[in-house]
Parts: C-alpha cells; sequence; structure tokens
C-alpha cells in the first residue's frame, strides 16, 4: 500500500490514487500532530485507516508552530478530560519513543515569579499540581533557582521546580505516528480538502480528490475543526477563535545559559511567554497570546519580536547579545471556552476532537487513546495486528549522534544545522516525503539555522527540482 | 603531550585564508593544512559574478569561481594541504579542532588556529521584518548562488531591499538572469552606495524609495506583495513575487560564539588584537570575520599580514599578555583592531585602525592615547564607508586607547 503517487517525472500527483474509492474504516480529518497520532492508534487497532490533509504537506496549521514541550499536566485545570489526556499522551510517549527512535531532553521547568505579587501565587501552582497528581515539584528560593540556572536574572523572587518536563522534537513525533500508521496500512492523501460529507449507513465524503468512503470520520481539523463539522451537517457545538502566538529562536550559543524550561507565573488567558531550550540545541522564546479572525495568516511584527527578544533579555541578560537565528508565528486553535471539545456522535459514527488550544503535542496520543474508546462504543475493529512495525525516525535533534558524525554522510549542505545530503535524500525517499520546502525544513532541519538558507538554499533548490508544487526557484520565460 | 597535526589550521579558504596559509608556508612554517566545508576554494568570490577579484594579488583579473580555482592552484603549489568538504564544527580552547568530513568526525590540534570564516548577510529573521513567511525571500548571496551555481532563479519580479555595493551587485544580477526588479527600498534618506553605483536603479528605470520600511511581507506560499511606509507616511503596496535582503552583513563568527571566545559587540566578529590574535592566543582572525565587510583584495592582504604575524608567533610561546579593549564613541560603529596587546613585535599585522560609522555624521574624529589627543580629523563621515587612521608609534603599550567624537551641526 504506497499513500504516495508519483508520475512519470517524479511529481506528486494531485488526483486520487486508484483505490482512493475504496472503502476505510475511518477517515481521519486533519493530518495535525492530533490526527497523525489517531491515524496511528486506530492504525494499530486493526482500522483500516485514511488521512485527509488540506495543505501540501501534514504539520501544515497549528501544529508547525509550538514551543516543543512534553507537559507533566502540573498547571491543567483539576479533574479535566485535558489533563486526562495530557498525562495518557506524555506516558504514552515516554513508552514507545525509544522504538520510534524519537528523542526527549529532561529539561525539567521552573515556574518563575518575578513580583511579590507572583511569588504568593506559587504556593497555589503547586498545590495545583499536586492535586494534579504531579508529585515532583516544590516551591524553591530564588537562590536555589539560580543554582539550577544561573543566568536568570537577579530580580527573580522564588519558583516553583517542575521534575519531568520535556522538550522534544515536534515535528519529527507526528511524523513518526502516521509513518507507523502506514506502515500499518494508512493511506495519507495531502492536497485533499473535505468540502462535505453525507452519511448513509457509511461516509461520503467529497473532497478535492474526489468521493473518499470511510466507516466512520474523526474531525481533526484544529484551526477549521468547527468548519468542517458543519460541512458533515452537524450544528458544531464550537467556534474556532484563532489565537496567534509569535516566536523568536536564539542561536545555539544561548542554550547554555538556558537548561530548563523558563516559565511565566500563567494567567487566565495564557500560559504566558515561555523562555525554552529546544532538542535541537536552540532557544525558543514566545509564544504571545494575540486574538485573531483569520485562521490561516499568522504574521510576525517587529514590534512583537523586539519585545520578545528584550523579554528574555530581561530574564536573562545573557540573552541580551544572542543573534535571532529564526522567527515563526503559529495559530492554535482556540475555542470560546477554554476547554478540550470533544463530541462524538454514535448514531452518524462521527466524533470531532476540537478546540486543542494549546497542549496539543503532549495530549495527541492520549486524544488518540480517547477517539479509538469513543469509536468502540459505536463500532468494533477486527483483531489488532500481533507485532505492528516500529519504523524509526532519523535523529534531528542534539542529544543523540547525527547523521554528520557518522561514515559516509555525503556530505553537509546546510552548514548551520549540520544537515547532510544523505539525510536530505533520504527524506526526499521517505514513505511520506515532503509536500513542500516546509516539509522538508521540518523532516531535516535544512535552511532552519542561522543563516536562513543563505548559503544552502540554491542548493536545496536544485536538490528539490519536481519535488514541489512551490518550487523554490521560478523558471522564467526562457527557461520553460 | 599530543604530538600536534599541523602547526596551524586555517578555517575557510576565502581569500584572507589561503593568503595567510601562503604567508606562513613562505615564511617557513612546514605543516599548514587549510579547511573548507564547501568542496571548492574562494569563499564568497565564488558566487561574486561582477566583481574583478585578483589583479593586485595575481596580477590579472578573474572572475567569480575562476579566482577560487586560481587560490586553490596557488595554495597547493605553497604546500598547504588544502582539504575541502571538512566542516569545523567546534573550537576547543586548546586548538583541538572538531571537524565533520564525508568520512566522519576527525580531531585535529594544531599549535596555531586562523578563523577566516568570512561574513553573510542578515536573514529575514535576524532583520526582524514582519509579515508572512512565504517562498521568495532572499539574500544577494542567496541569489547569486542560484544564478552561479545551478542556473536557476528564486524570484523574477522581487523587490530590493537596500542600497548599499551589494545591492547594485543584486540589481545587476537580477538584469543580467531574466528579473525585473519592482523597487529598491532603503531605511535611510540617501543610498548606501556612492556614485556612480548609486545610479544604476535609475538608470535601469528601477524606482528607488529612501525613509522607507517594509510593514508588511503578504504571500502564503511566495511573496505577492510588500508593503512599505514611507517617511512622510506615505503607504504603498508593491506586487512582487520576492524579496531581495541585500547587505547588512554580518560576521559569520558561530564557531567562536558557539565555542564561548570574546566576540566584539560592535563588529560581531572575534575581538582581535593588533596582530589579528584574539583573546584567547592559540587563536587569530582575518578576513570578513573581522568585520562586515570589505574587498576580497583588502581581505587578501589582511590575511596575508596576519598570517605572516603567525608565523612569528609560532617562533615562541603563545603570548601571555591581557589585551586591553580599544573604545569609541558613538557614532562611530566598530573599530578594528579592538584590543591590544603590549610587547608586541616592530610590525603589526594591522598597521591602521579601521572604522566605520552607525550613521551620517559632520565633526571631528580624535584618537585620545592615554589621554593624549594624538589624531584628530574633521569632515562629513558616512556609514559603510572604510575609514583609517594610521597606528600611532607605541599606542600598543598605552593603557587606555580612545576614538572620540565631537559632532558638529
Amino acid at each position: 500500500m504506497t499513500a504516495i503517487w508519483r508520475n512519470k517525472e517524479n511529481q506528486m500527483c494531485k488526483i486520487a490514487p486508484p483505490g482512493g474509492a475504496e472503502f476505510h474504516d475511518v477517515a481521519i480529518i486533519g493530518g495535525g500532530v492530533v490526527g497523525c497520532a489517531t491515524a496511528r492508534r486506530f492504525a494499530l487497532a486493526g482500522a483500516k485507516v485514511v488521512l485527509l490533509e488540506k495543505g501540501s504537506d501534514i504539520l501544515s496549521g497549528a501544529s508547525k508552530a509550538n514551543s516543543a514541550i512534553l507537559h507533566t499536566g502540573f498547571d491543567a485545570p483539576a479533574g479535566s478530560l485535558e489533563l486526562e489526556l495530557v498525562r495518557a499522551g506524555r506516558e504514552e510517549y515516554l513508552s514507545i519513543c525509544g522504538d520510534l527512535g524519537l528523542s526527549i531532553v529532561e529539561t525539567g521547568a521552573l515556574v518563575c515569579a518575578w513580583t511579590p505579587e507572583q511569588a504568593g501565587m506559587l504556593e497555589a501552582i503547586a498545590a495545583q499540581g499536586v492535586e494534579n497528581g504531579i508529585a515532583a515539584l516544590r516551591v524553591i528560593s530564588a537562590a536555589t533557582a539560580r543554582g539550577l540556572a544561573p543566568a536568570l536574572s537577579q530580580t527573580l523572587q522564588a519558583a516553583v521546580e517542575v521534575m519531568g518536563e520535556h522538550v522534544i522534537d515536534p515535528w519529527s513525533a507526528p511524523l513518526a505516528y502516521i509513518t507507523q500508521a502506514m506502515a500499518l496500512g494508512a493511506t495519507v492523501l495531502r492536497n485533499c480538502e473535505v468540502l462535505s460529507g453525507r452519511f448513509e449507513g457509511e461516509w461520503h465524503l467529497e473532497t478535492t480528490q474526489g468521493i473518499i468512503k470511510a466507516g466512520a470520520v474523526v474531525n481533526a481539523a484544529g484551526l477549521f475543526g468547527d468548519v468542517v463539522d458543519s460541512r458533515l451537517g452537524f450544528e458544531p457545538e464550537f467556534e474556532i477563535r484563532p489565537r496567534k502566538g509569535q516566536f523568536i529562536v536564539l542561536d545555539k550559543a544561548a542554550a547554555r545559559h538556558v537548561p530548563k524550561i523558563v516559565l511565566p507565573v500563567p494567567t487566565e488567558i495564557t500560559k504566558g511567554i515561555v523562555i525554552c531550550p529546544t532538542a535541537f540545541g536552540n532557544v525558543l522564546v514566545g509564544p504571545t497570546a494575540e486574538e485573531q479572525e483569520d485562521r490561516t495568516r499568522a504574521t510576525v511584527e517587529t514590534a512583537t519580536l523586539e519585545m520578545l527578544k528584550d523579554h528574555a533579555g530581561r530574564l536573562i541578560p545573557a540573552l541580551a547579545d544572542m543573534p535571532v537565528t529564526a522567527v515563526y508565528a503559529g495559530l492554535r486553535p482556540a475555542s470560546e471556552k477554554k476547554a478540550y471539545r470533544i463530541a462524538v456522535r454514535p448514531e452518524k459514527r462521527a466524533i470531532t476532537l476540537g478546540g486543542i488550544r494549546s497542549t496539543g503535542l503532549s495530549a495527541a496520543l492520549g486524544l488518540g487513546q480517547h477517539a479509538l474508546g469513543l469509536y468502540e462504543t459505536f463500532a468494533s475493529l477486527p483483531a489488532a495486528p500481533d507485532s505492528p512495525p516500529t519504523p524509526g525516525m532519523p535523529n534531528l535533534t542534539e542529544t543523540q549522534p547525527r547523521d554528520w558524525q557518522k561514515p559516509d554522510h555525503g556530505e553537509i549542505v546546510c552548514h548551520c544545522e549540520l544537515v547532510t545530503k544523505r539525510e536530505i535524500e533520504a527524506a526526499l525517499n521517505s514513505p511520506l516525503p515532503p509536500g513542500d520546502f516546509g516539509g522538508l525544513r521540518r523532516r531535516t532541519r535544512a535552511g532552519m539555522g542561522r543563516c536562513q538558507g543563505f548559503y544552502c538554499n540554491a542548493r536545496l533548490a536544485e536538490m528539490t527540482r519536481g519535488r514541489f508544487e512551490a518550487a523554490l526557484d521560478v523558471p522564467g520565460k526562457d527557461d520553460l | 603531550m599530543t604530538r600536534p597535526d599541523a602547526d596551524a589550521i586555517v578555517i575557510g579558504g576565502g581569500p584572507a585564508g589561503v593568503a595567510a596559509a601562503i604567508a606562513m608556508r613562505r615564511q617557513g612554517v612546514e605543516r599548514v593544512i587549510l579547511l573548507d566545508r564547501e568542496q571548492t576554494l574562494g569563499g564568497a568570490t565564488r558566487h561574486c559574478g561582477h566583481s574583478p577579484f585578483g589583479m593586485l594579488e595575481f596580477g590579472r583579473i578573474y572572475i567569480g569561481g575562476a579566482y577560487g580555482r586560481k587560490l586553490e592552484s596557488a595554495a597547493l603549489q605553497a604546500g598547504i594541504d588544502v582539504r575541502p568538504g571538512h566542516s569545523v564544527v567546534d573550537l576547543g580552547t586548546d586548538g583541538r579542532l572538531t571537524v565533520s568530513n564525508a568520512q566522519g568526525v576527525e580531531s585535529l590540534l594544531a599549535r596555531r588556529i586562523l578563523v577566516t570564516t568570512g561574513a553573510r548577510e542578515a536573514p529575514r529573521s535576524a532583520r526582524l521584518l514582519p509579515g508572512d513567511r512565504p517562498l521568495g525571500i532572499v539574500t544577494t548571496g542567496t541569489l547569486q548562488s542560484y544564478v552561479a551555481f545551478h542556473g536557476l532563479m528564486p524570484f523574477r519580479r522581487p523587490v530590493i531591499l537596500g542600497s548599499e555595493l551589494v545591492s547594485q551587485s543584486a540589481l545587476l544580477t537580477c538584469l543580467t538572469h531574466g528579473a525585473r526588479p519592482v523597487a529598491m527600498v532603503e531605511t535611510t534618506p540617501h543610498p548606501l552606495a556612492r556614485a556612480p553605483f548609486n545610479w544604476l536603479p535609475r538608470l535601469a528605470g528601477v524606482p528607488f524609495y529612501p525613509s522607507a520600511r517594509v510593514v508588511d511581507i503578504i504571500g502564503r506560499q511566495r511573496v505577492e506583495a510588500i508593503r512599505i511606509v514611507q517617511e512622510d507616511g506615505n503607504e504603498m503596496v508593491l506586487e512582487c513575487d520576492g524579496l531581495l535582503l541585500t547587505g547588512q552583513f554580518t560576521p559569520e563568527a558561530a564557531l567562536v560564539r558557539n565555542a564561548g571566545m570574546a566576540l566584539d559587540t560592535d563588529t560581531g566578529g572575534p575581538a582581535v588584537d593588533q596582530d589579528g590574535r584574539c583573546a584567547n592566543p592559540l587563536y587569530f582572525a582575518a578576513g570578513n570575520v573581522l568585520r562586515p565587510i570589505e574587498t576580497g583584495g583588502w581581505a587578501f592582504r589582511e590575511g596575508r599580514a596576519v598570517g605572516t604575524a603567525i608565523a612569528r608567533d609560532l617562533l615562541q610561546q603563545p603570548v601571555e599578555t591581557a589585551p586591553i579593549a580599544v573604545l569609541h564613541d558613538d557614532p562611530v560603529k566598530l573599530v578594528v583592531p579592538n584590543l591590544l596587546r603590549k610587547g608586541g613585535g616592530p610590525h603589526n599585522a594591522l598597521s591602521s585602525f579601521q572604522l566605520r560609522f552607525t550613521r551620517r555624521a559632520r565633526g571631528c574624529l580624535m584618537l585620545e592615547v592615554d589621554g593624549r589627543t594624538v589624531f584628530e580629523r574633521s569632515g562629513l563621515w558616512t556609514p559603510e564607508r572604510r575609514v583609517l587612521v594610521p597606528m600611532p608609534a607605541g599606542v600598543t603599550e598605552a593603557n587606555h586607547v580612545h576614538f572620540r567624537f565631537r559632532e558638529e551641526s
């Protein structure tokens, strides 16, 4: 079973493969981290899965921009479904990451109080953590906190130390989930937008690639969760209110000053701006929380980026002179309520995983388990495969040996992130090759470093010629 | 103690690195290794299709890749162990380098290390430009790599941001490779390149917008438009398919920064003394990694001078003298060398202080050595122009060296 179809020129075909009209047990709408994790869970349970992604690659929406933290759930609302799924998702991640070749970095976190008012809230934060079942956290003095992270500013008042918080590779993880699902027979269709659906004992989904038939649907459409629900003929139970987050990434030299995830005391609206080491050896500062109407456009603003830079330099003075490597912005699929918006419609064999506003990366595997549990209330699956394949991801993080450290890598193409020719070729020829340049960057880190492609962009344009519908180069009249 | 793999290792095979390596060999240094992460030597000159290189150093003109090939043959002829395809990934304080090549990782130890890693243009992220992040936003260096190495173009109707000399070069690259720039945009009121280069946009019929800021980049997959605002509040949407970021060079000093070695915050490159020696006396630096930016010919001569100083330094133990910092007032942007060490030889590798200004300013530039003004010159000073102040005799023995500026309205 191949999910990728190429024509003679090795270009991605836009038409559905022959057999696209075949029957699937479940169609998952949306190739973000939640969709990928859910596809994996259903495939592991023996379902014939099809994943429908509107973008030219998976992780095109909310999942492409996040803070890459695997949360413990210490600050989630007590007794909430979100807390339950964050904990379940984290636990499953920790149990499968070794088999799937996914790195984790156990940094721990410090919730930092910078004012006496904030310091007064730390006991409550710690108590909430204990109530949430997180034993490994404690209120510590500023001096103790600076013992753990010496670069923190002298203005620090006190902190809560949270052990067991991790940073992970936020793109390899969902890619591993969907790759494992594909190894179990799942089909991935990209550039495939669901336009409408009707249920007549089974689902007939009208998509930009023709009719897809499935026994059940899972709506994991993220920023378009409510839109997809209404396209399926449902009265949406929630309304997506996109919340933009802007980030800056500081160069690798910054990492030695940020050994721990530095969290602010959260407010009602947002967890606040985090200063956080990444698994790739950089430091990330963000996100902001800005409500907006637009569901696709996530712009960065100069003043906000400057604010993030100043913020980092104020809390950790050594970061003030660090060069900005990258800037980005993402939209979180928040809704009008804080809680996850999960809906199940057994009579229509439909499940909606909506409003996963900020803990999606941590909770994704838990959401997959939860969706399967909901499915089993109205349908059953044939026996699960005995020993599922565990396709390993190539390591992109600084915690494990990288490809450039191994013989015969060809050459280093991206010098800033030390990405080899062999890694790029492997990604281009993987079971789910990138559908666009962003997908290549997420799969290899090529072009993600401090020069942002000054040295390697032209080479990448050449290496990816004919691969992407949105090519890096623009042919002129004479060249055609 | 482990026997070093080389007397000196040069990191980066552009004009400065090759010139330094050749100079060291001529001075009798036996084992010189030259590492370059690319497959061919030449550094930035490889993709500069318009600038002629080599007249002063080789007595004739070479264009683009030909200059790199000439450097390579000169290096081999001089008996240098040239190793292309070798990326240095870590600098050890003891002179041990971690190097990756196609065979894997190796460790190389040298008695002295010279960093000649050059400079590059600031990308969109470092400029904190607003808007979407679509395809088609590239620097001049990237554009010229598209053209020179692969025969490709990243856009056909770009807006050019910047008006330095390199911006005019970028404009030429566009015009000679089937692209038609929509406009040239600069934040300052005057073009930064001097006449006659700054006439180029007008000659080519490309509108020039001074005192303008980019306030939005619009485009889902590829750049579709740029929104700019001029000083008078006039706002314009320029439809285009790319944004060409030119100039704003920044030293490629990440190796030095990541190793925790001292960087000069004004230049962005390693801090060096009068011989190009860093705070860590096993390390030297030369060429455009010292300051953004100079010509290839300048880098070659600077490399040659620092290479000669390294050869001299290899005859003795590494110096232990702590350097003093050279200070400066606003609007002086940077000074190279930014350190001075006492007890050096009679001939400094760098015989002048090189200065740049942050902005256009009229006034008197003065050099104060231990409280005494030893140099002053009045005039109009402009950004991105080289200013040279000869090093007065004995300045390296001073305790306080300070460039002052008295602005005249």
